[in-house]
């Protein structure tokens, strides 16, 4: 049986204290969690933690305007190009998981110590900027139109390939500068971002088809390996299962 | 101002494994105890279960276990002549939050330190001649010895159902364990785990140039396991989501699956969550610590009257927590005079990649702690004479699972995006595997934590302000560690290899290890330590700061078995020594 209690008496506050009390006195961190003073069986319900929501993939853009979209789009289709081995980033979700990425908790960086003053230091002190991602992208991808109409006349997402790939090495290399932000650091955070959304598991929004895990060779969300950990230098041949199953699993509709 | 709560026997802060193992030791003395804890209650069933667990971007990209930032970090610099800034995203270190701490995302691997650690300034003078010990390094002994640590070793390992084999019983030698380990009064409780195939290859390999290969001892059980507390944890499966996640299975130890079920039912202990401290209390000649001050999620304060104090939060935060109570005198490095900060360390993690044509490792089938290592370079366990260096590391392959976003090697000067980039990192995830050196960190004058004159946290409080890097002697330590690891991985005839010594400065932005120790260390002498053998601060009988902050350096093995012997070794210094002549130092 729970003893589990408001704090109120112990030291806290009642519930009915802190729902008429100001917001603004929320420990940021711990979000709308309130002290609780734990006494015999702590209850809990069955994932009552596990928040993560599987995404939408065929929403409208949560954060990016349709030609944002579009030029991030043009982004990971170079990153990660189709080819004999996969589909393309773009069309594996990766531009959908960025756009989910920066419309939830990651895109305002409402984890993350965010106190100034802001200043820059050694490489070994790590990313001191001012900017959340939702900012790194509105300002990146409107710089590197720019750079695009005045050295191509063009915008980014109407080069061909070849080009797009030059200017993401000169973005990753630095020697392209853009007005409003380091081309580095947004070169970075979007290389990121990529990465994260190929590989990440599907309900997030890329990986469409576990694609990326076909192609490594990764199994995915399996949890129980003793039968096969010691079956030395053998392939196993696991196709790969995400945390919402497989799709061959479910009942067709 | 502070509301005044009504007085409890003992307050613990912090409920990860030191915290929960001595706030159990004294409620089974039979003291009424209150745990405050600064981050979340944690249950596997509701925060780490199966169907969600299996999470790369949640649990290791966006850190979802670790403590936020955002509540809390700290600054860094390598050199005093820097200005630290905070560390704004973990990077080298993954500190925890919420009961079970930073155990419920470490990797379970569980090293005794050895005999020689405990005295290690008189063991290396005695070895090496009064003069050996270089002027950039403050080694210490610890005041305590094997024979004092045994038992408390031995009880952890029992609590948290570790596995392994043992080699120097006090009935007598086996092989197949550890030959460098001091003499244990008993086995492990749980049978080794099984291994996977690169663990294998390089022990075939190490075995055949002659050197002792052992399963490393893991606090993910091999087997049901019942702990003395009564509590069942269940056989780890080796699903490769450990070292940054919550175990699922109930196989990795931590005190939410050893310690809590049980102490939250007894009659005389109470936990508050959310609810994180600022400071210690003490009377006004600061002789006596007479409780804490804590705010709880909606910014009010409490105070928190205690006969007994124990603070055993992470290192960096006790070390803070000391800082910000003025407890002790902050150390400072041009006069090195002060305790409060000194003798920050580290550890200095090397490795060797290893890029094969032929093999499948399978390296999705993992856990933190499963794999082999042998220790003739560690520690003292080789002759230095003539190295121009102190110290050595654990070298073994433990592979921990190979989610990708994360697990995707490749050769040095490959793209990293486009075509190129993928053909790589398809032809070597398979095949492709990693010999570690995690090695020891010698504390040096130099290395020190003190509070930031700049950067606060959310609740205006000073951050704490790590100054460190590596010293010559460390480096020196790494390059020949990593030789030595790389002989061993030229005979297992890879296509390709990568060395990776620790090189200098040390740098934030990479994971390392959370392996953070000192900064209130302990020891024998007041003039140079903080707590006594029974974590017991000088000069305030009834206060006591537990953890990591107490090693006065780091040797090459991982700290959460010493945490934990020594979380049991204060428990044991205060049921049995301190209650009986209370407000005073404990001097047997």
């Amino acid at each position: 049986m729970s003893k589990t209690r408001d704090t109120a008496k112990a030291g806290g506050l009642t519930r009915r204290q802190l729902l008429g009390s100001s917001a603004a006195l929320l420990v940021g961190a711990s979000g709308t969690a309130r002290a609780l003073s734990y006494t015999d069986t702590p209850e809990w319900q069955p994932f009552s933690n596990i928040a993560a929501t599987p995404v939408d993939d065929d929403a409208d853009w949560q954060f990016f305007t349709p030609d944002e979209a579009a030029t991030v789009e043009a982004i990971v289709e170079r990153l990660i190009p189709a080819d004999d081995l996969s589909v393309s980033g773009k069309d594996a979700g990766c531009a959908v998981f960025i756009d989910r990425q920066l419309a939830g908790l990651y895109g305002d960086y409402e984890r993350r110590y965010m106190h100034g003053p802001f200043q820059a230091g050694t490489p070994q002190q790590g990313d001191q900027s001012p900017l959340t991602p939702q900012q790194r992208y509105r300002l990146g991808l409107a710089s590197l139109d720019d750079h695009c109409r005045n050295t191509q006349d063009a915008l980014f997402k109407d080069l061909g390939g070849e080009q797009r790939d030059a200017i993401l090495a000169q973005l990753e290399s630095g020697d392209i500068a853009l007005d409003d932000i380091d081309s580095v650091a947004f070169f970075e955070i979007v290389l990121q971002n990529t990465m994260e959304g190929f590989f990440a598991d599907p309900m997030y929004g890329g990986n469409r088809d576990m694609v990326a895990w076909k192609m490594v060779g990764f199994p995915g969300a399996r949890y129980d390996y003793r039968d096969y950990i010691e079956r030395h230098n053998e392939d196993l041949a696991f196709e790969p299962v995400s945390i919402q199953g497989r799709g061959d699993w479910s009942t067709p509709a | 101002m502070a509301t005044k709560l009504p007085r409890t026997d003992a307050v613990v802060v912090g409920l990860g494994w030191a915290g929960a193992i001595i706030a159990n030791e004294l409620v089974d003395a039979g003291l009424s105890v209150v745990g405050v804890e600064r981050g979340p209650w944690r249950d596997t069933a509701k925060d780490f279960n199966i169907a969600s667990v299996t999470d790369e971007l949640r649990y290791a990209q966006r850190q979802e276990l670790m403590l936020r930032t955002a509540q809390n970090t700290i600054t860094m610099r390598n050199t005093p002549s820097q200005t630290a800034l905070p560390m704004r995203q973990w990077g080298s270190f993954h500190p925890g939050n919420g009961t079970g701490g930073a155990g419920n995302h470490w990797a379970g691997i569980t090293f005794r330190f050895q005999p020689e650690e405990f005295r290690l300034r008189s063991h290396l003078e005695e070895r090496y001649g009064a003069g050996s010990i270089p002027d950039e390094l403050s080694l210490q002994d610890w005041g305590t010895d094997w024979n004092e640590m045994e038992p408390h070793y031995d009880a952890f390992e029992k609590l948290a159902g570790t596995s392994g084999r043992a080699a120097n019983l006090a009935r007598g030698r086996q092989a197949g364990g550890n030959p460098f380990e001091g003499v244990r009064s008993s086995d492990y409780p749980t049978p080794p785990l099984k291994q996977p195939y690169s663990p294998t290859l390089f022990a075939d390999t190490a075995r055949e140039m002659g050197y002792q290969p052992f399963p490393v001892p893991s606090s993910l059980v091999s087997e049901t396991y019942t702990n003395p507390l009564g509590v069942t944890m269940g056989p780890c499966t080796f699903c490769g989501f450990c070292t940054n996640y919550g175990c699922a299975n109930y196989s990795k130890a931590s005190s939410i699956t050893t310690v809590l079920p049980t102490l939250i039912r007894k009659d005389n202990f109470e936990a508050r969550t959310l609810c994180e401290v600022l400071r210690v209390t003490t009377d006004s000649d600061g002789r006596r610590a007479t409780g804490i001050v804590y705010v709880d999620s909606a910014g009010r304060q409490w105070e928190q009257p205690a006969d007994i104090v124990v603070i055993a939060a992470f290192t960096f935060e006790n070390v803070r927590l000391m800082l910000t109570s003025n407890i002790g005198e902050a150390y400072d490095p041009i006069t090195r005079r002060g305790t409060t900060g000194r003798n920050y360390a580290y550890q200095t993690a090397n490795s060797v990649q290893l890029f094969f044509d032929d093999k499948n490792f399978n390296p999705f089938i993992g856990a933190g702690a499963v794999g082999m290592g042998i220790d003739e370079f560690n520690n003292d366990n080789f002759d230095h004479s003539g190295l121009g260096f102190f110290g050595g590391g654990s070298t073994r392959v433990t592979p921990i699972g190979a989610a990708p976003i994360n697990s995707r090697p490749t050769p040095p000067g490959t793209p990293r995006w486009g075509s190129q980039w993928k053909r790589s990192t398809v032809d070597n995830y398979a095949s492709t595997m990693s010999i570690g050196c995690e090695a020891s960190n010698y504390a040096s004058p130099n290395n020190y934590l003190s509070l930031d004159p700049t950067y606060r946290d959310r609740l205006g409080r000073p951050l704490l302000r790590i100054t460190f890097d590596f010293t010559d002697n460390d480096l020196k330590m790494a390059q020949y560690v990593t030789d030595k690891v790389t002989e061993i991985a030229k005979r297992m005839n890879p296509r390709q290899m990568v060395a990776k010594p620790r090189t200098g400065p040390w740098d934030g932005r990479p994971y390392q290890s959370s392996h953070v120790v000192g900064g209130f260390v302990m020891g024998a002498d007041p003039s140079h330590s903080s707590v006594n053998k029974y974590l017991q601060v000088w000069d305030v009988p009834n206060l006591f700061v537990v953890g990591a902050s107490a090693f006065p350096q780091n040797p090459g093995y991982n700290p959460t078995g010493t945490v934990g012997a020594l979380a049991f070794k204060a428990a044991d210094g205060i049921v049995n020594h301190y209650l009986r002549r209370p407000g005073e130092m404990i001097t047997t």
